[in-house]
Parts: C-alpha cells; sequence; structure tokens
C-alpha cells in the first residue's frame, strides 16, 4: 500500500518538476496582445480581413503586418477595441453592407427554362446561363444565403436573396460566391438602391422583369447628382445625397428602392432602424 | 455465347422501335440554314464570309484557329444574309453564318477526287480535316487529331463504334444497314491513315441485322464484326475498348495509351467522302424521335437546319413539347427551343411532352448503392456528388471524380432522384479551376 503511494506519488513528482522545467525552458512566446486580439474579434473565421480566420488575422497584427482596421465583422467597435490594444489611433471606417440589386423573384421575372437540379446557382448558371431570362438577376437558388456565417441572407418564398442591414457584417463572402455579380457592397448609411443588374435595353428588359430598370433617366431628371446611368442601368451614387430620395416614387418601374421604407416584397425582415445618412 | 461486355452500367428501355426499321430520308432544304461556328471540341471556327456574300455548297465559311480546331462549310449555295450570334445547342448565342438557300444547292468547283491507297498517311489526315470531319457519335473531337498519335505511342487496333446504345437513336444502325460500303471504305482508310492492320467494329446485339451486313460484307478482310452485349454505356469510347479488347484505358489517360484509336461509323463514312471526293462535312444522318413527334423518322440533314424543320419533315408535334433534347436520353442536351440549328454533332432529336417525363423530386441518399453497381467508371457517384455539393474539392478529386464519363446511369438509377451527373461535373469544374490557376 505504502509502496504504492510512494513510487506513484514519486513518479507523479518527477514528471510535474519536470513538466514545470519544460514549460519554463521551452516556453513559446505569444505576443500577450495577440491573444487580447483574438477575444476582440468575432471569431466567425470568415475571411473578410484576406487572413485564414480570426487567429491569423490577430497575429497579423499583433506582428504590425496587419492594419487594425481590416476586420469589417465587428464594426467599428471592434476597430477601435483592436486600436485600444496595439496603441494606435482607430481609422474610422464606413460600414459597409452587402446589397442584392434586384427584386425580380419568380412571379415578376421571367422564367427561360424549367430547371430541375442541384438547389445551387453555381451549377444552374453553368446551364444555358441560368434559368433565368435576365441575364444578370438574382437566380433565387440560396448560394449566398447559404454562404453567409452571419445568418443575415433570408431566400423569400418567390426565391429572392434579401440581405438583412442589421445583420450583415460586409464580409463580403456572398459577392464572391454569387454567379451573377448582383450582390454589391455599399456604404450603411446609404439606403436608397436601384434594385436591378440588367444592362440589356429598355424594350428587352422590360419584356423579362416587371422590376427591371429601363434607363429612363427619369431619376437622373429628378434628383441630378444622385444617379448615373451607364450602359442601360440606373445606379445609385453613394453616399447618397438627400436628393436620392425624391426619385424613388417616380421610376416607372418602381426598381428604385429606399430601405429605410422597408425590404423589397416577400421579405420577413422588419425594416430597417434607419440610421442618419451622411449627406 | 456469352457477349462481350464492361462491369457495370444498365439497360434503359432502348425504345429504338419506333424509328430503327425506317429508311433513311433526306431532309428537305429549309429557307434558311444557321451553321456555327462552334461545332466541335477545341477552338471555334472564325468567320471567312461577310453579310450578303454569295456561297457555294461546300465552301469554307469558317477558318479552323489552332490544331484543335476545324473549318466549317457551307451546307448548301446561297447568300449570306448575317454573321451574328444565334442559337447554340449550348443554350448560348454564338456567332453564327446564317445563309438562305437560293436552291441551286451547287457544289464548289474545286472539289478534288483523290485515290486513298495512293495518298501517304499525312495527306489523308489533311484531307480528313480540311473537309472539317469531326467524331460524329456526339463528342465531336476533330477526327485528324485523333489519328495523329504522338511519337512513341504505337497504335495496333482501329475500333470502329457501331454500338449505338443510347435509347431512341437509329441513325448509325440505319447507316451500316444503308451504305455498309461507305463505311468500309472509310475503315480501310482510317486503317492506312493510322497504319494499323487490326479492325474491330463493336455493334450491340439488338443489331442483329446490322452485324449480319457487316459481317457479309467484312468477309475475307482483317476487319471483325463483334456482337455485343445490350447495355449502356457499351458505346462509350473507354468501356468499347475494354469489351473488345480487355485493355483498361488508365485513369487520366487516352484511349491511344492502350493502343487504341475509337471512331464512330458515321465518322468512317464522312472519312471516306472527305477522302474520296474531297466532300466536306456538311450533313449527317440524325434520328427525330420520341412521344412528343407524329413520325418518328432517321433524317439525312443539312449541317445548320433549325430543329423546327426536322419536326416538320416529321409530320409536326404531337403535343406542346414540355422537353426537347438533341442527342440521346441519357447524355443529350436539352434544348431551350426548336430555333437552335442542326450541329456536326446532333446524332438525335427527341421531343417529350409533358405527360410523358416523369416528375421525380429530389430527396436524401438512402445508400441503397445503385449508383456505385451501375457506375462503369467504377468510381462511387453519390459520395463524389456529395462533395461536389460541398465544395469539398480535393476530397472529390481522391474519390476519381475526374474519371467520371458523365454517362447518366447513377443519375437514371438513382431512387432518391439525386442530380448526381450535375453534382459530380460540378466537382470535375472545380477541379480543373483548381488544376488551372495552380
Amino acid at each position: 500500500m505504502l509502496a504504492a503511494v510512494l513510487s506513484l506519488g514519486g513518479i507523479g513528482l518527477t514528471a510535474a518538476v519536470a513538466l514545470g522545467f519544460a514549460a519554463k525552458k521551452f516556453a513559446v512566446e505569444v505576443d500577450p496582445r495577440e491573444l487580447a486580439l483574438l477575444e476582440v474579434l468575432s471569431g466567425a473565421n470568415c475571411g473578410a480581413c484576406g487572413y485564414p480566420g480570426c487567429a491569423a488575422y490577430a497575429k497579423a497584427v499583433a506582428k504590425g503586418e496587419a492594419a487594425a482596421s481590416l476586420c469589417p465583422t465587428g464594426g467599428q467597435a471592434t476597430i477601435e477595441q483592436i486600436a485600444h490594444i496595439m496603441g494606435v489611433a482607430a481609422v474610422a471606417a464606413e460600414p459597409q453592407v452587402a446589397v442584392v440589386l434586384c427584386q425580380g423573384d419568380s412571379a415578376r421575372a421571367k422564367a427561360k427554362y424549367h430547371y430541375l437540379g442541384l438547389h445551387d446557382c453555381n451549377a444552374a448558371q453553368k446551364i444555358a446561363d441560368g434559368p433565368k431570362e435576365c441575364p444578370g438577376g438574382c437566380l433565387g437558388l440560396g448560394t449566398c444565403a447559404r454562404v453567409c456565417p452571419f445568418g443575415a441572407i433570408e431566400m423569400t418564398a418567390q426565391g429572392l436573396a434579401v440581405i438583412s442591414r442589421e445583420k450583415c457584417t460586409g464580409c463580403r463572402k456572398c459577392v464572391a460566391a454569387c454567379p451573377r455579380q448582383v450582390i454589391a457592397m455599399t456604404p450603411l448609411g446609404a439606403t436608397v438602391h436601384v434594385l436591378c443588374n440588367s444592362h440589356d435595353k429598355g424594350a428587352v428588359a422590360r419584356k423579362y422583369c416587371q422590376l427591371a430598370c429601363i434607363a429612363c433617366h427619369i431619376c437622373v431628371k429628378t434628383a441630378p447628382g444622385a444617379y448615373v446611368v451607364e450602359n442601360n442601368l440606373a445606379r445609385a451614387l453613394y453616399p447618397n445625397p438627400k436628393e436620392a430620395v425624391a426619385a424613388v416614387g417616380k421610376c416607372p418601374t418602381k426598381c428604385i428602392r429606399d430601405f429605410s421604407d422597408g425590404y423589397p416584397e416577400g421579405s420577413t425582415f422588419a425594416p430597417p432602424v434607419v440610421k442618419a445618412a451622411d449627406a | 455465347m456469352k457477349l462481350k461486355t464492361f462491369p457495370g452500367g444498365l439497360h434503359p428501355p432502348d425504345n429504338k422501335q419506333w424509328s430503327a426499321h425506317k429508311p433513311i430520308e433526306t431532309c428537305a432544304l429549309p429557307e434558311e440554314l444557321t451553321i456555327q461556328l462552334a461545332q466541335h471540341i477545341g477552338a471555334p471556327a472564325e468567320a471567312c464570309v461577310q453579310k450578303g456574300e454569295r456561297v457555294k455548297r461546300g465552301q469554307v465559311v469558317g477558318q479552323a484557329k489552332g490544331f484543335v480546331s476545324v473549318p466549317v462549310h457551307a451546307s448548301s449555295s446561297g447568300e449570306v444574309v448575317a454573321v451574328e450570334p444565334r442559337p447554340h445547342p449550348s443554350g448560348r448565342r454564338l456567332p453564327a453564318v446564317v445563309i438562305r438557300p437560293d436552291g441551286e444547292d451547287a457544289w464548289i468547283e474545286d472539289l478534288t477526287a483523290a485515290d486513298p491507297h495512293s495518298l501517304a498517311p499525312d495527306a489523308l489526315r489533311e484531307r480528313i480535316r480540311a473537309a472539317g470531319v469531326v467524331g460524329l457519335g456526339g463528342a465531336t473531337f476533330p477526327t485528324h487529331v485523333k489519328l495523329s498519335p504522338p511519337e512513341g505511342k504505337k497504335i495496333d487496333t482501329l475500333i470502329v463504334n457501331g454500338v449505338e446504345c443510347e435509347p431512341y437513336l437509329s441513325a448509325d444502325h440505319r447507316l451500316m444497314l444503308e451504305e455498309p460500303e461507305r463505311v468500309l471504305d472509310g475503315i480501310a482508310i482510317l486503317q492506312r491513315a493510322l497504319g494499323v492492320a487490326r479492325a474491330l467494329i463493336g455493334i450491340e446485339a439488338n443489331k442483329p441485322d446490322a452485324i449480319a451486313l457487316m459481317r457479309k460484307i467484312c468477309a475475307g478482310s482483317a476487319i471483325e464484326v463483334v456482337p455485343l452485349q445490350v447495355k449502356y454505356p457499351q458505346g462509350a469510347e473507354k468501356q468499347l475498348i475494354l469489351a473488345l479488347t480487355g485493355r483498361e484505358v488508365p485513369s487520366g489517360g487516352l484511349p491511344m495509351d492502350v493502343g487504341v484509336v475509337v471512331q464512330n461509323v458515321g465518322t468512317a463514312a464522312a472519312v471516306a467522302d472527305a477522302v474520296r471526293r474531297g466532300q466536306p462535312l456538311i450533313e449527317r444522318i440524325a434520328t427525330v424521335a420520341g412521344p412528343g413527334i407524329k413520325e418518328p423518322k432517321n433524317l439525312r440533314v443539312r449541317v445548320g437546319t433549325p430543329l423546327a424543320h426536322l419536326v416538320t419533315c416529321c409530320g409536326g408535334l404531337s403535343g406542346e413539347p414540355a422537353k426537347i433534347i438533341m442527342g440521346g436520353p441519357m447524355m443529350g442536351a436539352a434544348q431551350l427551343g426548336l430555333d437552335v440549328p442542326v450541329t456536326r454533332g446532333t446524332s438525335g432529336l427527341l421531343l417529350f411532352r409533358e405527360q410523358d417525363l416523369p416528375l421525380r423530386l429530389e430527396s436524401p441518399c438512402i445508400r441503397c448503392g445503385r449508383c456505385v453497381r451501375v457506375c462503369p467508371a467504377r468510381i462511387v457517384p453519390t459520395a463524389i456528388a456529395a462533395c461536389g455539393r460541398r465544395d469539398l474539392i480535393e476530397e472529390a478529386a481522391d474519390l476519381g471524380a475526374m474519371d467520371c464519363i458523365e454517362c447518366g446511369c447513377c443519375t437514371y438509377t438513382c431512387p432518391a432522384a439525386i442530380p448526381l451527373v450535375q453534382a459530380i461535373r460540378q466537382a470535375k469544374g472545380a477541379i480543373l479551376a483548381q488544376r488551372r490557376k495552380i
């Protein structure tokens, strides 16, 4: 009994001493700031900063290789915390949100063919350039919603991706996943957007979508300086000048939307809390 | 005697009874011919005629660009009314030369006849290339490239593919029955171009009349006619080689790696025309069938004929088409409409109405293993498809995704209606994209 206690205790003691010695002798120096940074980062590992995950970004910041302002997911608060830990001045970063520039769900936009197959936009796009007549519209198979690490994208019952302005952190994963480049990064303060991505001429676009921009220039005439029309498609300028709102009701096809009035039809998201426009 | 075949595969209802007994008919000239410039695998041809120009039948309207490319030719005489993007079987609008036939159908004058036995293999290949001959089984790979094995690759066997394992299609079957001499002549030329003595013709056992006829006219020559078990995809290149020679094409390899070149019977006939008469490939035999057509037929059609014209030649539609397939039902491509033109690869046109299509909704994999059992490439479709869906590209590559021949057996047999081939194709695309990046 005693022998057992002594021998086991002896082994334990020896091992403890050896481990304690090794821990001191071979300790890996970790910058305490790196650990502190890891605490403040979101842990979503979304890759928006350009590094493979939060740990890699924390390491790069601690080493002084990366700027403090690269993490968009935590917003201004995180950037300030990072700057505090690193002892540098916080750079004011305009928060960005992703916006789906399309309202042509299955009820409003014409289908090119009946698609039966993988529920994936990239797979569908490979078949005759996608099942929608519109070459730029949202395919509605939810590839963006699946890659979003923050659950910020919902698919409406009629097959349209809608991105929550509250939940979106601006990581750009959806932008990279979309085969049609229909998702754009815009400043959070800008709530007025032209929700169309078709560069076809008005007469053509009108045929396949009720809510297509027909490049009639009414928005440009109503609110000069707030819109431009390029290549048969109007685009709202960011940050939105105050006049931008004036054109919302004037658009004949209703493709200009002010998100402070609510999300596109079919969305279950509550209308966003209006933030003060920058302009 | 047990018939030769390959492991895996299945036997879908072949539905050849609608057209197999019908002699080939010549399809009348349409009002407009749309000659697509991309009618083959490889670089598309480049238009060399302009709007308003008058062209003769057989005149080059698109020049080949590069080695893996062939010229395209006018399929009738007339006026070029447009050189612009037009509907293409791929579902996109691609550059094409549009010709309004003048009805004279006059051949271009400088076609030169030649005696194949006095020409060197190089000259034979050049005549085949200039005539725009591509694989007529449906893959449309330029034939002259297949006939130019690189240094060090010894070819000892020519396999002629008369299997026609796709359901509904009977074009190759009719060709062998009605014009066996043309096929035989082509085989002799191919043998000479490759310098091989051994030639095998593989024909599925459901065409006993074609087997008997080919055997009769091949009697006394070095050409052997081999009946094969009726099983899809018996006519797939690698499966046919395995069945006939017992040789297995290595993963990522080509038939020439095992000393074999495979050519379709239709290609052989086109080679004969190209070498003997200098006649370019401007027409082919295509089967028009399916429950959506009034009178299924085998038609000799000009390249560029709109599919709608083929329908008219076959008595019209028997209902609103819900699915239009160019090629066979297993590997053919669904079309957006009947305005698409016939290309060199159009082996058939199949029409189905709403009531003919089974509505199968996808459900989760039940691990029954049917896809594994039927896979002729001996890979595990369900696992690769799962990787393809999850963007697990390296895992898909390790499971042999690149060995998939996209025959469709797995999707056909899947009780859960999972689009396996599409998912595997997705994985293959991602693997190729990654390899290009590295």
